[in-house]
C-alpha cells in the first residue's frame, strides 16, 4: 500500500513533442492517497489508459516524476513497483489450471506453497470458481476468463496499489454489480489503494470514494460523486455526468443578471471572469421546475422512464431537458424556473463562482 | 429440423471430382496397377500378387534407405525447429527491421531445390568452392564426395539454410497474433523471460508449429533434388534416401513393379507418419 504522487506527468506517444495537441497526457499533477479508492472516469481516448500504464510502469511517461510513498520510482520496472493491474479483456494463461493461474503472481514471487494455497483458495471462493479450480483455464467463458483476470490482480496482499483498466466490460450487469461490491469489500478490508478506470459513470460514482474525470488528456475535476453532481467544474463534467447531463445555454452576463437569448435572469452572485470569455450557464435537468409561472418553452417529446419523465423541450431556442416526477403535471402552456442555488455559471468552459 | 435430400447439389461436385481424379486418383491407380503385375517389356503384363511388396519388405536397400530418412529428418526437425523458434522470438516486431527481416528470410524459400543443390555442391567443392577451398585451406580434411559424414553434414547444413526460414516465418505470424495485453500482463504478474515463453508464446504459437512440423517433416522425408544434386546418393549409398532409391529402381533399372510397390509403401509411411504426428500433437491439446 502506498501513497502515490504524481509530479507533472505529461506523455506524448510520438517523438519530438512541440505543441499540447502532440501530447496524449497533457500534464497530470495530482496525489493519490495511501488507501483511497479511486475511479478514473473519462471518454475513450481522453488519456485514462495511459495515466495508469504510466502508474504500474508499463509506460515511461514523456516527462514529470511518479513517487510511491515520497520514493521516485519513475525509472523503476513493473515488477520493482509492486503494482497489480487488471486489463479491459481477459488474459489467462491457456496452458494452466484456473488454480495455477491464480497461483501463477504469488510463485513467480517466490511465496511459500501453503500461503499461496491460502490465498489462492480464498480468491476462488471469492470469484466463485472453486469447484474448477483443477480445470484448464481454456474452456471457460469470457465473464469467468475476467474473473480470473480479476482474481490475479487481487490474489497478492502486500502490493502497492491494484490499478483497474475497465475490468467489467465483459462481464454480464447482473455479475457487474456482485464484482463491484466485492471489490468495495476487499477494499474496506483490506485498505489497498485502488484505482479504476471506467466511461461507465454509475461504475465510477458506486466504486470510488473520489472521482477523477478526465478530458482530452486532463483532468477536469476530482471530486466526491456529490461534487461531480452538484458543482461541475467544467461543462464537460456536467455534462458527462448525470443522465441525461446538465443542460448548457448560451448566456450573457452583465454583473449578477443573464441574458439567455431574451430570457432574463437574475444571479443571488456576480461571476468574475474575463472580458471576452464565452459565458454559459448550466443548470441540471433535475433542477429545472416546469409550471405555470416563469420563462416559456415548447415541449417537443415526453420520455417516461420508471419513476421520472424525462421533458424534452426548446427553451430560448435551444435544447433543454427536464426532469419531472413520474406524477407530475406537464401543463398545456409551460413554464420553467431555474433552482436558483443550482446554477452554474462557466466562462470558457471552466466554473466561475461568486463563493469562490 | 428435417434434413433435406437434393440430390442435384451432387452436380456441383461433379467438375472437382473430375479435375482430382485426373490428378490424383488416376495416376495413384496406375501405379497400383504396376504394383500387382510384372512385365517383360512389349505391353504384356502378368499378374505378381504381393510379390513385390514382399521383395521390396525383405530387401536390405529398402530397410537402410529408410533408417537414413528416419535419421534425417529426425536430425532436420531437431535444428530447424528450435532454431526457427529461435530466431522468430529474435525478429524485431514494428520499425524497418520487420520487412528487412522477412524479405532476408523469404529469399532462401525462392530458389528452386535444383539450385539450391547446384549452389551448395560448387560451395563444397574442395577444388573450386569457398567453403571447401577455404577449409582445406585453414587444415580441416572435408570431402563431401568421398567422406559420410561430410556428405551428412553438407545436406544437414544445405535443408537448415533452406527450410528454417519456413519455420521461421510460421512463428513470427504466431507471436505477432498476441495482443500486447498477455506481455503487460506478464510483467505484472512477475514472469520471467522463459515463463513468458513457456506460458504465452510456446501455446499462442503451438498452431502454427504443427503446421510447421508436419511441413518440414514431410519435405525432409521426400528429399530427393539436393542429394542427387550434391551426392547422387553416395558415397556408396551413404546418401541414397528412399526417394533416390526409388528412381534408381524405376527409371535406372527400370524394374516398374518394384518401383511401384515401393513408391506405395513410401507413400503409405509418409502418411501413417503424419498422421500419428497430427493426433499425437492435437490430442495432448485436447486433454487440456
Amino acid at each position: 500500500m502506498a501513497r502515490i504522487n504524481l509530479d507533472h506527468i505529461r506523455h506524448a506517444y510520438g517523438p519530438n513533442p512541440t505543441k499540447p495537441s502532440d501530447y496524449s497526457l497533457k500534464e497530470v499533477h495530482h496525489e493519490w492517497n495511501d488507501g483511497g479508492a479511486y475511479a478514473l472516469l473519462g471518454p475513450s481516448g481522453c488519456g485514462k489508459t495511459t495515466l495508469l500504464n504510466i502508474i504500474s510502469g508499463l509506460l515511461q511517461p514523456s516527462e514529470g516524476k511518479i513517487l510511491f510513498d515520497g520514493k521516485d520510482v519513475t525509472n523503476l520496472s513493473t515488477q520493482e513497483r509492486n503494482i497489480a493491474q487488471v486489463f479491459q479483456f481477459p488474459v489467462i494463461y491457456d496452458t494452466m489450471t484456473v488454480y495455477d493461474n491464480l497461483a501463477f503472481p504469488l510463485r513467480n514471487r517466490r511465496v511459500p506453497e501453503t500461503e499461496v494455497d491460502r490465498r489462492v483458495t480464498e480468491i476462488l471462493e471469492m470469484i466463485g470458481l472453486s469447484d474448477r479450480a483443477k480445470k484448464k483455464a481454456q474452456g471457460l467463458t469470457a465473464d469467468q476468463k475476467q474473473k480470473i483476470s480479476l482474481g490475479r490482480g487481487l490474489v497478492r496482499s502486500d502490493v502497492s496499489a491494484i490499478l483497474f483498466d475497465e475490468p467489467l466490460t465483459v462481464i454480464d450487469p447482473h455479475m457487474k454489480w456482485v464484482l463491484r461490491s466485492q471489490l468495495k469489500r476487499l477494499h474496506k478490508q483490506f485498505g489497498f489503494t485502488m484505482v479504476y478506470v471506467t466511461h461507465d459513470q454509475t461504475e465510477a460514482l458506486t466504486f470510488a470514494d473520489k472521482v477523477v474525470v478526465m478530458y482530452d488528456g486532463e483532468i477536469v475535476q476530482i471530486g466526491t460523486p456529490a461534487e461531480l453532481f452538484e458543482k461541475p467544474k467544467h461543462t464537460f463534467v456536467g455534462y458527462f455526468i448525470g443522465s441525461p447531463g446538465m443542460n448548457v445555454l448560451p448566456a450573457k452576463i452583465d454583473g449578477s443578471s443573464v441574458d439567455l437569448d431574451g430570457q432574463t435572469l437574475a444571479l443571488s452572485f456576480a461571476p468574475k471572469f474575463a472580458a471576452g470569455a464565452k459565458t454559459e450557464l448550466g443548470i441540471r435537468p433535475e433542477f429545472v421546475r416546469l409550471g405555470r409561472e416563469g420563462m416559456p418553452v415548447t415541449i417537443s417529446k415526453v420520455e417516461d422512464i420508471g419513476r421520472q419523465k424525462i421533458v424534452r423541450a426548446s427553451f430560448a431556442n435551444r435544447p433543454i431537458a427536464i426532469v419531472v416526477h413520474e406524477d407530475g403535471e406537464i401543463p398545456a402552456e409551460p413554464k420553467i424556473t431555474f433552482d436558483p442555488a443550482a446554477i452554474n455559471i462557466y466562462a470558457d468552459s471552466w466554473r466561475v463562482g461568486g463563493e469562490a | 429440423m428435417e434434413k433435406t435430400w437434393n440430390n442435384k447439389a451432387w452436380f456441383m461436385v461433379l467438375p472437382v471430382l473430375v479435375l482430382v481424379a485426373f490428378s490424383a486418383v488416376i495416376p495413384l491407380m496406375t501405379v497400383v496397377n504396376y504394383s500387382v503385375q510384372d512385365t517383360f517389356g512389349n505391353n504384356e503384363f502378368f499378374w505378381a500378387g504381393t510379390d513385390w511388396f514382399i521383395q521390396v519388405l525383405q530387401s536390405d536397400r529398402f530397410w537402410d534407405a529408410l533408417q537414413r530418412n528416419l535419421l534425417f529428418s529426425g536430425i532436420i526437425l531437431a535444428i530447424e525447429i528450435p532454431l526457427g523458434i529461435l530466431i522468430a522470438l529474435n525478429m524485431p516486431k514494428k520499425g524497418l527491421g520487420v520487412p528487412v527481416c522477412l524479405v532476408l528470410m523469404s529469399l532462401p524459400l525462392l530458389i528452386p531445390w535444383n539450385v539450391v543443390g547446384t549452389i551448395w555442391q560448387v560451395f563444397g567443392r574442395v577444388d573450386i568452392g569457398l567453403l571447401g577451398y577455404t577449409l582445406a585451406a585453414i587444415g580441416i580434411p572435408y570431402n563431401y564426395v568421398n567422406n559420410v559424414l561430410d556428405a551428412w553434414i553438407t545436406l544437414i547444413v544445405m535443408d537448415v539454410w533452406h527450410w528454417t526460414s519456413l519455420v521461421v516465418l510460421l512463428c513470427y505470424a504466431g507471436l505477432v497474433s498476441i495482443p500486447d495485453a498477455y506481455y503487460q500482463a506478464a510483467k505484472i504478474d512477475g514472469a520471467s523471460r522463459w515463463a513468458v515463453f513457456r506460458y504465452i508464446q510456446l501455446p499462442k504459437m503451438k498452431r502454427v508449429l504443427l503446421i510447421a512440423f508436419l511441413l518440414r517433416f514431410m519435405d525432409s522425408f521426400m528429399i530427393y533434388t539436393e542429394p542427387f544434386v550434391i551426392t547422387g546418393g553416395g558415397p556408396g549409398n551413404a546418401t541414397t534416401f528412399l526417394s533416390i532409391d526409388l528412381v534408381k529402381t524405376a527409371i535406372g533399372q527400370f524394374d516398374l513393379g518394384p518401383a511401384a510397390a515401393l513408391s506405395l509403401i513410401y507413400f503409405l509411411i509418409i502418411l501413417l507418419l503424419s498422421w500419428i504426428f497430427y493426433t499425437v500433437m492435437t490430442n495432448s491439446d485436447a486433454q487440456s
